[in-house]
C-alpha cells in the first residue's frame, strides 16, 4: 500500500466525474403538443430465420451469483419471442419533429442488478431524466457507462448502497452499461431528446402515443443486428403502423 | 572498477526472486485485462474504499494485481537498500534507483488507467513499462551472479559479421511489437498490425541469434542466449497464433473464455521473457565482443 499511498497526493482531484455540461439546448423552444391532434405510431419488430441460441451464463466465478439463479441464467443479446418477434429492440423517432425542448418526466428510470443480471436488458430514458441505479444483489458491482457522446463513468454500487442516481445529458442511442466484477452483466442504455421511444418486450410490439402530425423517420436499434429505419405518416388525431423485419 | 565486485549469495537470489516474482506480477496484470476485470474496482489506491475488498468476481483480479503489485515495489525498495549496502559499482546502484523509480511510474499510470476509464495510451504504456521493468529485473539477477563477477570471455568481433549494432536489433524490434500487441490489445488498432510485425520481429530474432551461433557460439554466454531466445521466440510465435485462433472462435462470447485467456495471458508472459532474454543478450554481447578484426576464414571454425 505504500506505493499506492505516496501518489494519492498527487492524483487526489483527479477522476472521472463527468464535467457539467454546458447548456446549449435552452436556446430552444418547449415542445408544446395539442392533444386534439396527437395521434399513435405502433407497429412490431419481427425475427425471421433460425432463432439464435443464446449461451447460458457462467457465473462461477462469482458464487454469490449462481446462488440466486433458479435455473441458470442466459444471455440476452438477441432474445426471439415465442410469437416471432424481437424482445428488448430500442425504437424511436429518428426525424420528423419540430426542434423543441421536451421536458423530462420528474420520475427516474430504474436500472436494476438482482441476479447479477441487469434488469431490465435495455434502458430507454430522455435526456436529464434521472437514473436510478439499484444493487439487490448481496455483492458488489462496478457500474460503467460506457458511452461516447455523454462523458463516460465508472462507479462502485457495495450491497445495500442507496441507489446511485445519474443523468444523462445529451442524445445518445444506446451505449453498454457494464460491470467488471461480473463481465457478462451488460444493459444498454438509449438516451432520447424526446419522449417518443420505446423498447420491445415479450409480444415485440411498440407503441409511441401523444405524437404531433407529421412525417417521420422511424428507427430501431438492436445491440446486435444493427440499425432500421423506416418513415410514417401520421394524420391528425390518426395512427400509423410500421413493422420492422431483422434476421438471416 | 566494475569487476572488483564480490558475489553476495543472498542478493543473487534475492534478484531471482524479484524477477519471478515481477513476471508473477504481469501474469496477474494480462489477467486482469483477460478477464475484462481492469475496472471492477473503480476507485484507487483503495478498492472500494477498502485496503482489502470482498475478493469476488473481477475484483480478485484487479486488487490481487494491486497486491501483488505493491509486494514487488516493497521487494524493489530492499534490493535498492540492499544493493546500496553492498555493491560498489556505481552504474549497479544507478540501475536500482532506474527500478525504484520504474515501478513507481508503472503503480502511477495503473492507478490512472482506472481513473481514466483505460484509455489506451495509458493502459498500453502501462502494458510495455510492465516489461521493461521485467527485463531490468531480469538484468539485475544477471549482473548479481557470480558468472558475470567472474569477468567476461572475450571474442573478437569478426569484422564480415558484426554483432554490437545488429544485438540491439532484436530487443527494440521486440518492443516495438509488444507496444503493438498491447495496443490492440486495449483496442485502438486491429490485430493486423501486430500480426504483421510478428514475422519481421521473428526475422530479426533470427538474424542475430543465427549469427551468434554461426559465428560466435565459442562464447558461452552468448551462445546460451541465442538458444534462449531462439527458443522463447518459436514458443512467442506458437502462442500468438493460437492466442488470435481463440480470439476468432469466441468473438461472440458474452464473457472472456477460458481457453482465450490462458493463450493470451501465456502470450504476455512469454513477450516478458522474449524482451527480456534480448536485453540480457543485447547486454552480453557488450560485455563480451572484443575489437574488431579481420578474421581469417579459419578461425571461425573454432
Ligand atoms: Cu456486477
Amino acid at each position: 500500500m505504500f506505493l499506492q499511498g505516496c501518489v494519492v497526493l498527487m492524483l487526489s482531484g483527479c477522476g472521472s466525474n463527468p464535467a457539467p455540461q454546458t447548456q446549449t439546448k435552452a436556446a430552444l423552444p418547449e415542445a408544446h403538443v395539442d392533444p386534439a391532434t396527437a395521434g399513435t405510431i405502433s407497429g412490431k419488430i419481427l425475427f425471421q430465420g433460425a432463432k439464435p441460441v443464446m449461451p447460458t451464463i457462467d457465473m462461477s466465478s462469482n458464487p454469490s451469483c449462481e446462488r440466486q439463479q433458479k435455473t441458470p441464467a442466459k444471455a440476452e443479446t438477441v432474445v426471439v419471442n415465442p410469437n416471432g418477434t424481437l424482445r428488448y429492440a430500442y425504437v424511436r423517432i429518428k426525424d420528423g419533429l419540430a426542434p423543441a425542448h421536451w421536458a423530462p418526466p420528474a420520475e427516474p428510470v430504474k436500472l436494476t442488478q438482482s441476479g447479477c443480471i441487469y434488469t431490465p436488458h435495455v434502458v430507454g430514458i430522455m435526456v436529464d431524466q434521472t437514473l436510478s441505479i439499484m444493487n439487490d444483489d448481496p455483492v458488489n458491482h462496478n457500474v460503467h457507462a460506457e458511452s461516447q457522446t455523454n462523458a463516460a463513468w465508472n462507479i462502485s454500487e457495495a450491497p445495500k448502497d442507496e441507489p446511485k442516481l445519474r443523468k444523462f445529458s445529451s442524445e445518445e442511442i444506446l451505449f453498454p452499461m457494464t460491470c467488471s466484477v461480473h463481465p457478462w452483466m451488460r444493459s444498454w442504455i438509449g438516451v432520447s431528446s424526446h419522449p417518443f421511444f420505446a423498447v420491445t418486450g415479450e409480444d415485440g410490439s411498440f407503441s409511441l402515443a401523444g405524437v404531433p402530425p407529421g412525417t417521420y423517420t422511424i428507427e430501431v436499434v438492436q445491440e446486435k443486428l444493427g440499425r432500421k429505419e423506416g418513415k410514417v405518416t401520421l394524420a391528425a388525431g390518426g395512427t400509423a403502423a410500421i413493422d420492422f423485419t431483422y434476421g438471416n | 572498477m566494475a569487476t572488483e565486485n564480490s558475489f553476495n549469495r543472498g542478493l543473487h537470489r534475492w534478484s531471482i526472486l524479484l524477477a519471478f516474482c515481477t513476471l508473477l506480477l504481469v501474469v496477474a496484470g494480462a489477467l486482469v485485462t483477460s478477464k475484462d476485470a481492469g475496472l471492477s474496482v473503480p476507485d484507487w489506491p483503495l478498492s472500494y474504499g477498502k485496503l482489502m475488498p470482498k475478493m469476488e468476481g473481477g475484483i480478485f483480479y484487479e486488487h490481487g494485481h494491486r497486491m501483488i503489485a505493491t509486494t514487488v515495489g516493497m521487494f524493489t525498495i530492499v534490493s535498492l537498500i540492499w544493493i546500496f549496502r553492498t555493491d560498489r559499482r556505481n552504474w549497479m546502484r544507478k540501475l536500482a534507483v532506474a527500478a525504484l523509480l520504474a515501478v513507481i511510474l508503472q503503480g502511477v499510470l495503473g492507478g490512472m488507467t482506472v481513473l481514466y476509464l483505460l484509455p489506451w495510451w495509458i493502459s498500453s504504456s502501462h502494458a510495455t513499462l510492465a516489461q521493461l521493468f521485467f527485463s531490468t529485473t531480469v538484468a539485475i539477477a544477471l549482473f548479481t551472479s557470480k558468472g558475470w563477477l567472474g569477468g567476461p570471455a572475450i571474442v573478437p568481433e569478426d569484422a564480415e559479421n558484426p554483432l554490437r549494432g545488429l544485438s540491439l536489433a532484436a530487443p527494440i524490434c521486440l518492443l516495438g511489437q509488444l507496444f503493438l500487441g498491447a495496443a490492440v490489445r486495449h483496442k485502438a488498432i486491429g490485430a493486423i498490425y501486430h500480426i504483421c510485425g510478428a514475422p519481421l520481429v521473428t526475422a530479426v530474432v533470427l538474424w542475430v541469434s543465427m549469427r551468434i551461433l554461426l559465428h560466435y557460439a565459442r562464447n558461452r554466454e552468448l551462445r546460451t542466449s541465442a538458444i534462449l531466445l531462439i527458443s522463447v521466440t518459436l514458443c512467442q510465435v506458437f502462442l500468438g497464433i493460437a492466442a488470435y485462433m481463440t480470439r476468432i472462435a469466441y468473438a461472440d462470447a458474452i464473457q472472456p473464455m477460458p481457453l482465450m485467456v490462458t493463450f493470451t495471458v501465456l502470450h504476455v508472459a512469454t513477450g516478458a521473457l522474449t524482451l527480456a532474454t534480448s536485453i540480457a543478450m543485447a547486454i552480453l554481447v557488450r560485455r563480451n565482443l572484443g575489437e574488431r578484426v579481420e578474421m581469417p576464414e579459419s578461425a571461425l571454425e573454432a
